[in-house]
């Protein structure tokens, strides 16, 4: 396990400090659209060390925080039927539905597992074939070509008792539809390592062009970050706008086509909702005609009532990056990560949690 | 949750002032002799994992929270609640394992109590060990001064990734065994080097940072942390990077954090890194006048952070 500490090298962080304050003359505004950079920036304590000029806001990058509470409505629902284990992401289960969550659910006798990839859902379904396996698939394009080579491999090897609930987003769909609501001011994109890993970097031209943005992809370690804005920041400087791959270890500009060519055999791309964000058009992933069958929502028949959002809770401010989670007025008193109200506190990526625990929310209770 | 429960409804309903200090161990007089007692039960999935089972965990966490008050643990109780067709070869490995640990942390197991639950009663066995020492010389969790040097005995983060690895649904291969041991021997090697020592903690649940939390809650102190100077295994560092999960606040079962007095902290350091549970033991930061009751992080690029308490369980992320 190398490249952790190389990648944190006092010496280098300092010079790219030097150079990123020479170049942080007037007030820019950066926006980072991933989950594990929001978090990234607190570990390190990044924001610390920037420049006062340099104001950097997280975006809609967390998957947990995104998916709408009418997703977590069905998951529980599905989870309550008899014969019926509901595998998802250990983020997932602690998120608030309408009037319940998947952790209540687990206490109240619901048989809710915790795994990391969808693949080991579809191992239980293969170990408990009296059961009906159900797999909640959230995440971006990161997380999607993996649930689809699970669902090639269950189609392959005739596991007929795996079904999922897909609610997998894309990411470029809504940094336009950010862009296109016009609500917060961004002066450069730090855009997602993982996502770009599998997409590259041309899905986001547009940005650039038609609203003339500057675009970096990102890796994760505090030197990828760091020198992430220094490229913006030159960018800003010298008054262009392209999209420029700094995690050039891991991303190429076309992406992993492999991993491409899975999704687009497995899954069409359809409207989507987005927590905070609304309908997005062409935002989302859905199951192809000929995988219906896997679908658990097409053959439950649910019936899940009104989804209800939680009363007061920002969190469609906060992925919009209009306002901050201090802002929120149940940040730390009602709203804690032992007790969430909204997805962005639960969610070891979502901003109010990393905002919380990185100041002290716990102690100071 | 579970400290808002003990705040809440357990606090408010047994009034006893030993009890109130949280301590790990009560410590109280009975006639001249000054004891250590203590209490902990065990629910841990896997019940076998690398590096050990439920059975050595069971010992060495009461042996454990009686060291690290000061105390030399003499007699255990050993509680054993078993679901009904747990396989008996398994039942008997635990037994020996038990035994083995014991004897090598030279504590006596003098009552005990079975029961046998029906299916589903409890998830395969469930164990509960209670312990007594005499108190060599009481070291609490509140008398961390301001000054003190912070040293923790070895790599951090060992037995919650070792646990992690082997739990259903999540496997992944990491060579890595968990540091479960009884460390009675090293805290009474510790508390004969050095009459300053003024805390120790085992970071069990919640890992190192929440053990600095409440000592630094407990003394109304700040601490001041390195992060290049905590040891953490490059595999625990990797499948921690890969789960999302910050190495901190991952559990340790054999590992004590000591808070002694600069002066001291070389020669204390120096005999830990001669025991063989202490070999890798490192100085990790000090004690500071303030901010009370926080701990921060001097990051290894230079960067300040917030080291809070963990709430809830860490939990895999998704990517």
């Amino acid at each position: 396990m190398k490249f952790v500490e190389e990648f944190q090298n006092p010496r280098l962080v300092r010079s790219l400090l030097e150079q990123i304050r020479s170049l942080a003359k007037r007030n820019v505004t950066l926006m980072e659209i991933c989950g594990t950079h929001t978090m990234a920036f607190f570990r390190h304590g990044i924001r610390g060390m920037l420049p006062k000029t340099v104001n950097v806001i997280s975006g809609p990058g967390c998957p947990v925080c995104v998916t709408p509470t009418n997703v977590l409505d069905a998951a529980i629902e599905v989870g309550r039927r008899k014969g019926v284990i509901l595998a998802t992401f250990g983020d997932m289960v602690k998120v608030p539905g309408s009037r319940s969550s998947l952790e209540i659910e687990k206490a109240l006798g619901s048989d809710i597992r915790v795994v990391y990839s969808a693949l080991d859902a579809l191992r239980f379904a293969e170990k408990e074939d009296g059961k009906m396996v159900v797999f909640l698939s959230v995440g971006f394009e990161t997380t999607s070509p993996g649930t689809a080579c699970t669902v090639l491999d269950a189609v392959q090897r005739e596991i007929g008792n795996f079904k999922l609930i897909v609610a997998h987003k894309l990411i470029p769909p809504a940094m336009r539809a950010l862009l296109e609501a016009g609500e917060v001011k961004v002066d450069g994109f730090i855009c997602p390592g993982h996502v770009s890993t599998i997409i590259g970097s041309e899905p986001y031209e547009f940005i650039p062009k038609e609203y003339g943005i500057p675009c970096v992809i990102a890796g994760f370690e505090p030197l990828d970050i760091l020198q992430s804005i220094l490229y913006l920041l030159r960018q800003i400087d010298e008054g262009v706008s392209k999209v420029e791959i700094q995690y050039k270890r891991s991303v190429r500009p076309e992406g992993n086509p492999v991993a491409k060519r899975v999704m687009s055999e497995v899954f069409d791309v359809c409207d989507s909702d987005w927590r905070g964000l609304g309908r997005i058009s062409e935002s989302g992933l859905e199951l192809k005609e000929r995988f219906r069958e896997y679908d658990a929502l097409s053959i439950f028949d649910l019936d899940l009532g009104e989804a209800v959002e939680p009363a007061g809770c920002s969190c469609g401010e906060v992925l919009r990056g209009i306002k901050s989670p201090t802002e929120c007025s149940l940040f730390g008193r009602a709203c804690t990560p032992s007790k969430p109200v909204g997805p962005c506190m639960v969610s070891s990526e979502g901003t109010c949690a990393a905002f919380y625990r990185y100041s002290g929310g716990a102690t100071k209770r | 949750m579970t400290r808002q429960l003990i705040e809440r409804d357990i606090l408010t309903r047994f009034r006893s002032l030993i009890l109130r200090r949280l301590d790990d161990s009560a410590v109280f007089r009975i006639g001249d002799l000054k004891l250590a007692y203590s209490t902990d039960s065990f629910v841990v999935d896997p019940i076998f994992f690398r590096g050990g089972d439920i059975g050595k965990l069971a010992v060495c966490g009461t042996v454990n929270d009686l060291a690290v008050s000061g105390a030399q643990p003499v007699y255990m109780t050993l509680s054993l609640i078993v679901e009904e067709g747990f396989p008996m070869a398994d039942l008997r490995r635990i037994l020996d394992s038990i035994r083995d640990t014991a004897t090598k942390a030279d504590v006596e197991i003098v009552a005990g109590d079975t029961k046998v639950v029906g299916a589903g009663g409890v998830d395969k066995i469930f164990i509960n060990t209670s312990g007594l020492g005499i108190v060599i010389r009481e070291v609490s969790g509140s008398n961390a001064r301001v000054g003190d040097k912070v040293i923790v005995s070895g790599f951090v983060g060992d037995h919650g990734i070792a646990i992690l690895s082997q739990r259903e649904g999540l496997d992944f291969k990491v060579p890595i065994c968990s540091d479960c041991a009884p460390l009675n021997s090293l805290v009474s090697l510790i508390l004969k080097t050095s009459e300053e020592v003024h805390a120790m903690r085992d970071p069990t649940r919640g890992g190192l940072a929440t053990a600095l939390n409440e000592i630094a809650i407990q003394s109304g102190v700040g601490i001041r942390i390195y992060e290049e100077s905590v040891p953490v295994r490059d595999e625990v560092r990797g499948a921690c990077e890969m789960l999302g999960l910050d190495p901190m606040y991952v559990a340790n079962e054999g590992k004590v954090v000591v808070f002694v007095s600069s002066e001291d902290a070389p020669k204390v350091l120096e005999v830990m890194r001669g025991h063989e549970h202490g070999k890798d033991s490192q100085l990790i930061g000090e004690v500071t006048d303030g901010p009370r009751g926080t701990v921060i992080m001097k990051t290894r690029i230079g960067g300040e952070r917030i080291v809070d308490m963990l709430t809830g369980e860490q939990l895999p992320r998704i990517c």
